[in-house]
């Protein structure tokens, strides 16, 4: 690995300043109770008592306050965000956790026992030893449809999706397909409809039976819900308008994977562009295994090159 | 005179009697009629007489359940059943006005947009028929009563008094009711058209309805009337 | 036919909102295929009463019993509430006087018919846009409007798209206030035309709450006047119009302008 965390300099065993993981142990209590029973309820929202983390609401309080609560000593945290390992969030959400947990990080999928995400699912698959928890900007998704809130938890108790099938209508109208991207709205085990967060609609079939448990935080909204190992998971769609995942006509310009999600990078001010693999430690390791796409290796080299050190001198900043 | 044999009665009033209250003038009584009894055979009409104010159309819309009596009843043949207009369950009155009474007010009550032949054709289509058999009677009704084609399309709104009073005519006779109350049909229309209602009685009576009306033309009521029921007298003149 | 069991049955139905009786003591049976107008001035209960049958406010007292298609007559405040919004969205239909109330103002007006059919399972496109594009043009709609929001649209167009949206699901009872207010007399008569062609075409049972005669005479086929929150008089339309017996009535009757 080019970047391993242990680049990041003398992070302390532990913060003797912090409790372990930060919150306070009855605050972990509640929030592992709270887990315990949307676990038990495939797909409801639970309320509970969010605190106030060191970093504003839309930066991960939720995803963190769940991870504070089940990290041990000898978990291995993963922090993601839209697919990269190196953006600021990410990297800020791992420190934070080194510092006052003293726990592993990493970027292999493989290696950790705790994924924290925000907006992708990994392209690795992930086991039945593995914990995926999503940050949750908005876990309620009939709210842009129903902005009562009573009324939404009473077509929640009552099952009645209608609404929701309702917005799917009004992107064929006017778009001629289901344009919904992000947010795509699914079906937790037969019973709860549920927003899977804004993961891009490619990532909704890795939900289904996914052998990892699935864990959402929403920290201003103070909701957890979760989706148990293997338990189903489907995308409302119409009989006539099947869901379907996005699809590109290129392959990652950087390692040539086929079935990926991939983001479009512009390359400069004339129109030039290309498409790489969203989830950057899958596109690193396969270029590592010699895969390469359409882009000749010395520009494929630049850009790691300058994505690489743009992150340094993030860092750099930050350590001064 | 066709009163003969086995004249079946379609309609029994006994003992009828109506006064209005005014609550707004000083609750003041006015007495209409009292203890009237009446029957009417198949086949029959029976004309109702008496000067303005006795009481002709106050008697003619409680037989049809407009007005409620203040006592006694009003037996009508409903099928195999009879019913008492006066006491009747509301949905039980409607019933009777759909299938067995029809009702030619004075005036036409105008619907807004609904066109001449579909104001004819309404209730005919009420009682099941498709619409379009209904508008075919309708417009042979509407051309009978000599109103022009053109005029079937629009709504009779703007129609002449005379007019409006000819489709009326024409959506009471579009059913053929056993039993229908006719209130100054022949009011405000010419000798040609009221040739034509003279004729549309007739043909009413043959098929066994029994018909009561007021009529003030005398021809017409001599030309359609078997019996004058006197109001004010409240007994069977000749 | 008609002389079966009723569609709707009240018993001495009554509510307070504290000290403040709104109906007191009211019962009524409604058959199937009847319009049934409530008049009253304003403050008479006309809502309250309507909200009460119409599931939508448990009554302080008394019984609203509904002739339910696998059931029969039924307490509709016995049923869990669950039921009683299936019933509210499917063989019933509430038409709101302020259109807001009753539709969803950003969902375009085929999302707004298509809605009730969504929420009973329907899952094609095709046929739900094709029930919406049928249900539109009865209600005399432009087919060209049918991807706009309502919240564009005129009054009497919204009040016309809250009738589709309502009768898709072909509802036996229809739950009316003051379905004509707030729109000019020409875009009324073209909503009430359009009413009593549905009304009987469709043979729906309705009840209207309306403090306009007119309107009354021309969808009711029966009255109930209300004045303090009670019933004073009831009778068919014509009867209780055209020979008024009690002395609120006989008022209401005379008041009303001749043009």
């Amino acid at each position: 690995m080019q970047k391993s965390e242990n680049q990041i300099p003398a992070a302390p065993e532990t913060d003797e300043g912090y409790n372990f993981a930060y919150l306070d142990e009855q605050t972990k209590r509640m929030i592992r109770r709270c887990i315990l029973k949307a676990v038990a309820v495939p797909g409801y929202q639970v309320p509970f008592g969010g605190r106030e983390m060191p970093l504003p609401y839309g930066w991960g309080t939720g995803g963190m306050q769940v991870t504070a609560s089940i990290i041990g000593l000898d978990d291995t945290l993963k922090v993601i965000d839209q697919g990269a390992d190196d953006t600021t969030n990410a990297v800020n959400i791992r420190r934070f956790f080194a510092r006052t947990a003293a726990v592993d990080t990493t970027e292999v999928t493989d290696e950790a026992s705790i994924v924290q995400t925000r907006h992708r699912v990994p392209e690795d698959p992930m086991t039945e030893d593995q914990i995926l928890v999503y940050q949750v900007p908005q876990p309620e998704p009939l709210r842009s449809l129903e902005p009562r809130e009573i009324e939404c938890r009473k077509m929640h108790a009552y099952k009645e999706y209608g609404l929701m099938q309702v917005s799917l209508y009004e992107d064929i109208a006017r778009f001629g397909e289901i344009a919904t991207s992000y947010s795509y709205p699914v079906m937790v085990n037969d019973r709860y409809l549920m927003s899977p967060t804004p993961i891009p609609k490619f990532d909704n079939p890795k939900m289904d039976g996914f052998p990892a448990l699935q864990l959402f935080g929403a920290g201003r909204e103070k909701r957890i819900y979760a989706i148990p190992p293997y338990t189903k998971v489907k995308s409302l769609d119409f009989d006539d308008h099947p869901f379907q995942i996005q699809q590109w006509e290129q392959n990652c310009a950087l390692c040539g994977a086929e079935e990926t999600f991939l983001d479009e990078v512009i390359l400069d001010d004339r129109g030039g562009k290309m498409y790489v693999c969203s989830d950057s430690h899958f596109c690193a390791r396969r270029r590592e295994e010699g895969h390469s796409g359409s882009l000749p290796d010395s520009a494929a080299a630049a850009y790691a090159a300058a994505v690489g050190a743009q992150e340094q001198a993030v860092r750099g900043e930050r350590e001064q | 005179m066709t009163e003969n044999q086995n004249q079946q009665p379609l309609i029994r009033v006994e003992n009828l009697s109506k006064t209005f209250t005014l609550h707004v003038q000083g609750d003041a009584r006015i007495p209409v009629f009292a203890d009237l009894s009446l029957e009417v055979a198949t086949g029959e009409c029976v004309a109702l007489y008496g000067p303005s104010g006795t009481g002709k159309s106050t008697l003619l819309r409680s037989l049809y359940a407009n007005y409620k009596p203040g006592g006694g009843h009003v037996w009508v043949r409903h099928g195999d059943d009879w019913v008492d207009m006066a006491t009747a369950a509301p949905h039980r009155v409607l019933e009777v006005r759909r299938e067995t009474m029809g009702y030619v007010s004075q005036f036409l009550r105008v619907i807004p947009r609904v066109s001449a032949r579909d104001i004819v054709a309404e209730p005919l289509h009420a009682l099941g028929r498709d619409l379009e058999a209904a508008r075919a009677k309708a417009e042979v009704l509407l051309e009978r009563l000599n109103i022009p084609e053109a005029m079937w399309d629009l709504a009779p709104a703007t129609f002449s008094g005379g007019e409006q009073q000819r489709v009326n005519i024409a959506r009471g006779f579009a059913v053929d009711y056993p039993i229908l109350l006719l209130d100054e049909p022949t009011a405000s229309l010419d000798a040609g058209n009221r040739a034509v209602v003279v004729e549309l009685i007739r043909e009413a009576k043959a098929r066994g309805s029994a018909l009561v009306g007021i009529f003030h033309d005398d021809e017409v009521r001599e030309a359609v009337a078997d019996r004058i029921f006197d109001v004010e007298a409240g007994a069977l003149a000749a | 036919m008609n002389s079966a069991s009723p569609l709707l049955r009240v018993n001495n139905l009554s509510h307070a909102f504290g000290n403040l009786l709104a109906c007191s003591d009211i019962s009524f049976e409604l058959h199937s295929g009847e319009v049934l107008g409530v008049v009253g001035e304003s403050g008479s209960g006309k809502t309250t009463l309507l909200n009460c049958l119409s599931a939508r406010l448990m009554p302080t007292n008394g019984i609203v019993e509904y002739d339910l298609r696998d059931r029969g007559l039924t307490d509709i405040y016995a049923l869990s509430e669950p039921e009683r919004r299936f019933l509210l969205r499917t063989d019933w239909g509430v038409v709101m006087q302020n259109p807001r109330d009753g539709l969803r103002m950003g969902v375009s007006a085929g999302g707004n018919v298509g809605e009730r059919l969504m929420a009973v399972g329907a899952r094609h496109y095709g046929e739900i846009r094709g029930e919406a594009e049928s249900w539109l043009s009865k209600v005399e709609m432009d087919l060209g409007r049918i991807d706009d929001a309502p919240k564009h649209f005129s009054g009497g167009m919204q009040q016309r798209l809250q009738i589709a949206r309502n009768l898709v699901t072909k509802p036996r009872l229809i739950f009316m206030d003051e379905p004509t207010g707030g729109l000019d007399v020409s875009v009324q008569a073209r909503l009430l035309d359009l009413l009593r062609g549905l009304v009987r075409e469709l043979k729906l049972s309705a009840i209207i709450v309306t403090h306009d005669l007119a309107v009354a005479r021309l969808l009711a086929d029966r009255l109930m006047v209300m004045k303090d929150g009670k019933v004073v008089e009831t009778g068919l339309t014509d009867q209780v119009l055209d020979d008024p017996h009690h002395p609120y009535t006989q008022l209401l009757v005379s008041s009303v302008l001749q043009v």
